[in-house]
C-alpha cells in the first residue's frame, strides 16, 4: 500500500472532523500571531543595529538606543519572543495531535501559558531598554522576571507531560521527544544559570552566586544549550512533525531518530567550554568542550538526513510547494551550521575565529536559515490549518518570501565570513620586522562594506517576513477560501488543495 | 492505534507499524556512512583527549605535555627574543642617532607605525592628522611644545599637564572673564584683535581696543604679534592652525575660561625604545624640525 498521499489525507479528513471538539486550538492561534508578531519585531531590531554597526550616528546619542541596550532587544526578540512563541505554539499542537489527547490543563492552561510568556517577553524587553540587565548573553533578565518565567515554564512542563500522559497512542512520537528535552533541559538550564541575589526585593538589580570562571562556565554552560535544546532540539521536534506532513511521506529512519536524538542530548550538555577557549578555564575543561563539539557532528546530521530523506519519492513537491521548500532548505542551514559549529571548536580554527564576525555570521546561518526557515514552513502549513481554510491566500506571496529571505541571509552570512576572517588575520598579521600589521581601528574601518551589506541582507529578510505576515493575514480572514470545518467539507479537501496549489 | 507493519513502495522498505496523527516511520536501518564517521569523531576525540589535558587534576598534561599557559608565554617570548637585539640598540640610542641610522630608523618606522596606532592614534588620529577639541595634528610644523626629536620625545615621556608626571610640560593660561581679570566687552575686544592677527577681524574699531589689552595680557605668553613661545607651550595665533576653532566664538571661549589639555605620560607605560621610535615616527609624519 502506498504510505501517505490521499489515504493520509482521508485520514487526516476523520481526525479534522473531531478537532474543533477534541483540541485546545485558541491559544495555539495566538501563539501563531505572536510568533509573526515578534518575528517582525525582532529582524527590525536586527536591522537597526546592523545599521548602527555600520553608522554609529544612529545610536543617536541616547541612552534607550544604544547599541548595547538594543542588541538584547533583537537576540530575545528572535531567539525567546520569534523562537519561543513557535515553539510553545507547534509543540501545543502537535502534541495534542500525535498522542490524540487534548491539552491538559484545557484552555485555560493554554492561555495562562501564551500571556504568561508574552508578559516575559515584554518585561525582559523593558528592562533592557532601561538598561536593567544581569549582563549574561542570552540571559539578560533580571531575577525577578526568572523567577515569573520559571512559573510559566514550569506550567508548560506540567501541561506538555501531562498531555503525554493521557495520551491514546500506545507510543510517544519522536517530536514529543525532542520538544519534551527541549522543555526540560531548558529548565534546569535557567536555574542552574540564574541563581542570583537580590540586592533587596524592592531593587531590580541582583548578584550572580558563582564568580569569576566558574561563573563564565555556568553561563556558556547556559549559551551553548541555549543553542542545542532552545534552537535545535525544539526546532528538530517541528521538524519532526510538519516536515512529514509537507511532504506526507513517513519518517525516514526510525532508527536514526532514536540513536541521534540520545547521541545528541547526551553529547550537547558537555560542549559548552568552547566558548572560552583560550581564557582562565582550565585545559583540560577546554580540551572537554572541543572533543563533545567534535563528537556533535553526526548526532546534529541524523537530524538532517533523516528531514531531507523523508522527502524520498516526494521531491517534487519541492517544485510546487514553497512552504515545503522552506522546511527542507532549513535542514539543509541545519546541516551546514552544525557542521561549521564543530569545526569553529576545534582550539586551532577557534584561535582565529574566535571574537570575530565569524561566530556572528555561525550563528545567523543558524538562526534564519535552520530555525526561521522551519518555523515560517510550520506557519504556512499550521495558518490554514488553524483557521480552517483550504490553503494559502497566495502560493507567488510564498515564493518571493522564500526567494527574498533566501539572498537576504546568503548576503548576511557570506559578508560576515569574509568581514570575520579578514577581521582574524588582520589581528594576527605581523610585518616582517616583527610588529602588528594593523590596529584595532583599521580592522573597523576594513569591515564597514561588509556590514552594510549584512545590513541590507537583514533588510531582505525583513521584507520577506513582512509579506508572509500579510499572505497569512489574508489566508485568516478570506472568505473566499472558506471554512472547513464540518466533516464532509474536510473530506473533499483533497482535491480542493490541488486546486488552491495549482493556481 | 495497533501495530500494523506495511510496506512502503516507494523505498520498498517496512514501516515500523506505529502511525502518529497520520505519520508513520520507515524501519530503515542507520546509514553506514553516518555509522562510520560517527565512530571516527569519537575515535579522534579519545586520541585528541590522551594528547592534551583533558583530566581535571591540577598539572596533568597529555601526552604532549601541552599547556595553553605555557604555550602562550613562549610564543611571546620567542616574538620578544627576535625583537630584542634592535630593541636593546634603540634603547641605548637617542632619537637623533637612530633617525641618522638608516637601519635603526627603519626599524624604528615601523615599530613606531605600529605603537602609535594602537597607543596615540585614539586622539591624534590614525594619520596623526589630529582633531578638532584640543587634539593637535602632528603631521603639520605647527608645533606647540617643541618639534625636534628631543622636544617630541620629551612630550612623549611626560605628557602635558599630567598631575602625576613632575617633569611634565606645564603651563596654564589665566581664565580671563571667569576670573575676573578682563570684561566681557575686553575679551570681545582682544578676541578681535587676536583675530586680526591672521588677518580675519571684522571689527576694526574693537580689534584697535582689544590691541592695548593684548599687549598688557598676552603678549608676554604669545608674543608680541601673536607668534607664540614653545618654552611655555602657548600656540601661534598668527597663523590658520587652530586647537580648539578658529571662530570668533570659539576664540572667545578660550580667552574666557582657558583650556588646557593634557596628555599622558608614557614614561614607565612603555619600554623606553618604544619612546624612541615613536618619536622618530612622529617627526617623520611630515613636520618634525
Amino acid at each position: 500500500m502506498h504510505v501517505g498521499g490521499t489515504a493520509a489525507l482521508a485520514a487526516e479528513a476523520q481526525t479534522a472532523s473531531r478537532t474543533a471538539e477534541r483540541y485546545v486550538e485558541g491559544p495555539i492561534r495566538a501563539f501563531a500571531v505572536a510568533t509573526v508578531f515578534w518575528g517582525i519585531v525582532g529582524f527590525l531590531m536586527g536591522v537597526v543595529i546592523a545599521s548602527q554597526l555600520a553608522w554609529p550616528l544612529l545610536n543617536l546619542d541616547l541612552e534607550w538606543t544604544t547599541f548595547g541596550r538594543l542588541r538584547p532587544v533583537h537576540t530575545s526578540a528572535v531567539i525567546f519572543a520569534f523562537g519561543g512563541n513557535a515553539l510553545l505554539g507547534t509543540s501545543l499542537y502537535v502534541v495534542q495531535r500525535t498522542c490524540r489527547a487534548r491539552l491538559f490543563g484545557g484552555e485555560d492552561m493554554g492561555w495562562f501559558l501564551f500571556w504568561g510568556y508574552q508578559f516575559f517577553i515584554v518585561m525582559a524587553a523593558l528592562g533592557y531598554v532601561l538598561g536593567i540587565t544581569q549582563s549574561k548573553e542570552y540571559a539578560e533578565p533580571e531575577w525577578y522576571v526568572d523567577l515569573w518565567l520559571t512559573v510559566v515554564w514550569v506550567a508548560y512542563l506540567v501541561a506538555f507531560g501531562g498531555t503525554i500522559l493521557r495520551r491514546e497512542e500506545p507510543h510517544i512520537y519522536v517530536a514529543n521527544w525532542f520538544y519534551l528535552a527541549f522543555i526540560v533541559t531548558i529548565a534546569m538550564l535557567h536555574i542552574g544559570n540564574n541563581i542570583a541575589l537580590p540586592v533587596s526585593l524592592g531593587h531590580a538589580k541582583s548578584y550572580i552566586a558563582p564568580s569569576g570562571v566558574q561563573d563564565a562556565m555556568i553561563q556558556w554552560w547556559y549559551g551553548h544549550n541555549a543553542v542545542g535544546f532552545f534552537l535545535t532540539a525544539g526546532f528538530l521536534g517541528m521538524m519532526y512533525y510538519f516536515i512529514p506532513k509537507q511532504a506526507e511521506r513517513p519518517v525516514y529512519s526510525y532508527r536514526l531518530s532514536i540513536v541521534h536524538f540520545w547521541t545528541l542530548i547526551f553529547l550537547y550538555i558537555w560542549a559548552g567550554p568552547h566558548h572560552l577557549h583560550y581564557t582562565a578555564l582550565p585545559d583540560w575543561a577546554q580540551t572537554l568542550g572541543m572533543v563533545f563539539s567534535v563528537m556533535l557532528w553526526m548526532p546534529s546530521w541524523g537530524g538532517m538526513i533523516n528531514g531531507l530523506m523523508t522527502l524520498s519519492g516526494a521531491w517534487d513537491k519541492l517544485r510546487t510547494d514553497p512552504a515545503l521548500r522552506f522546511s527542507v532548505v532549513a535542514v539543509g542551514f541545519y546541516g551546514m551550521s552544525t557542521f561549521e559549529g564543530p569545526v569553529m571548536s576545534i582550539r586551532a580554527v577557534n584561535a582565529l575565529s574566535h571574537y570575530t564576525d565569524w561566530t556572528i555570521g555561525h550563528v545567523h546561518s543558524g538562526a534564519m536559515g535552520w530555525v526561521g526557515f522551519i518555523s515560517f514552513g510550520a506557519l504556512y502549513y499550521l495558518v490554514p490549518k488553524l483557521w480552517g481554510k483550504r490553503g494559502l491566500w497566495s502560493r507567488r506571496l510564498v515564493e518571493w518570501h522564500f526567494w527574498i529571505a533566501t539572498l537576504g541571509i546568503v548576503l548576511y552570512i557570506t559578508a560576515m565570513w569574509v568581514s570575520g576572517i579578514m577581521q582574524g588575520l588582520m589581528w594576527r598579521a605581523y610585518d616582517e620586522l616583527g610588529f602588528l600589521q594593523y590596529s584595532f581601528i583599521e580592522t573597523v574601518a576594513a569591515m564597514h562594506p561588509y556590514y552594510v551589506i549584512r545590513m541590507l541582507g537583514g533588510v531582505l529578510y525583513l521584507t520577506g517576513a513582512l509579506i508572509m505576515a500579510y499572505n497569512l493575514w489574508r489566508t485568516a480572514t478570506s472568505e473566499a477560501l472558506g471554512e472547513e470545518a464540518a466533516a464532509p467539507a474536510a473530506a473533499a479537501r483533497a482535491p480542493a488543495l490541488v486546486a488552491a496549489a495549482a493556481n | 492505534m495497533p501495530t500494523k507493519i506495511e510496506k512502503d513502495h516507494i523505498t520498498g522498505t517496512e514501516t515500523t507499524g506505529h502511525e502518529w496523527d497520520g505519520i508513520k516511520e520507515l524501519n530503515t536501518p542507520l546509514p553506514r556512512w553516518w555509522l562510520m564517521v560517527f565512530y571516527a569523531t569519537i575515535a579522534f576525540s579519545v586520541l585528541w583527549m590522551i594528547l592534551y589535558p583533558s583530566l581535571p587534576i591540577p598539572g596533568a598534561t597529555g601526552l604532549t605535555g601541552w599547556i595553553a599557559r605555557e604555550a602562550v608565554t613562549g610564543e611571546m617570548q620567542a616574538h620578544q627574543a627576535r625583537l630584542e637585539p634592535m630593541l636593546a640598540r634603540l634603547r641605548a640610542a637617542t632619537p637623533e642617532e637612530i633617525a641618522a641610522d638608516p637601519e635603526l630608523r627603519a626599524f624604528a618606522l615601523a615599530g613606531g607605525r605600529a605603537a602609535f596606532a594602537n597607543t596615540c592614534a585614539g586622539c591624534h588620529g590614525a594619520g596623526g592628522q589630529g582633531a578638532p577639541g584640543g587634539f593637535p595634528s602632528l603631521a603639520d610644523d605647527d608645533w606647540i611644545w617643541g618639534g625636534s626629536l628631543e622636544a617630541i620625545r620629551t612630550t612623549i615621556l611626560h605628557g602635558i599637564r599630567n598631575t602625576e608626571d613632575e617633569q611634565t610640560r606645564q603651563s596654564q593660561m589665566p581664565r580671563f572673564l571667569a576670573d575676573g581679570l578682563l570684561s566681557a566687552a575686553q575679551v570681545n575686544d582682544v578676541a578681535e584683535y587676536v583675530l586680526s592677527l591672521s588677518g580675519r577681524a571684522t571689527d576694526q574699531a574693537a580689534a584697535a581696543r582689544g590691541a592695548a589689552i593684548y599687549a598688557e595680557n598676552c603678549a608676554s605668553c604669545h608674543g608680541e604679534r601673536g607668534e607664540g613661545n614653545r618654552e611655555l607651550g602657548a600656540p601661534r595665533l598668527s597663523d590658520q592652525v587652530w586647537l580648539y576653532g578658529g571662530d570668533k566664538a570659539s576664540v572667545v571661549r578660550s580667552i574666557a575660561f582657558s583650556r588646557g589639555g593634557v596628555m599622558p605620560a608614557w614614561q614607565g607605560r612603555l619600554d623606553p625604545a618604544v619612546i624612541n621610535m615613536l618619536a622618530v615616527y612622529v617627526h617623520a609624519l611630515g613636520g618634525g624640525e
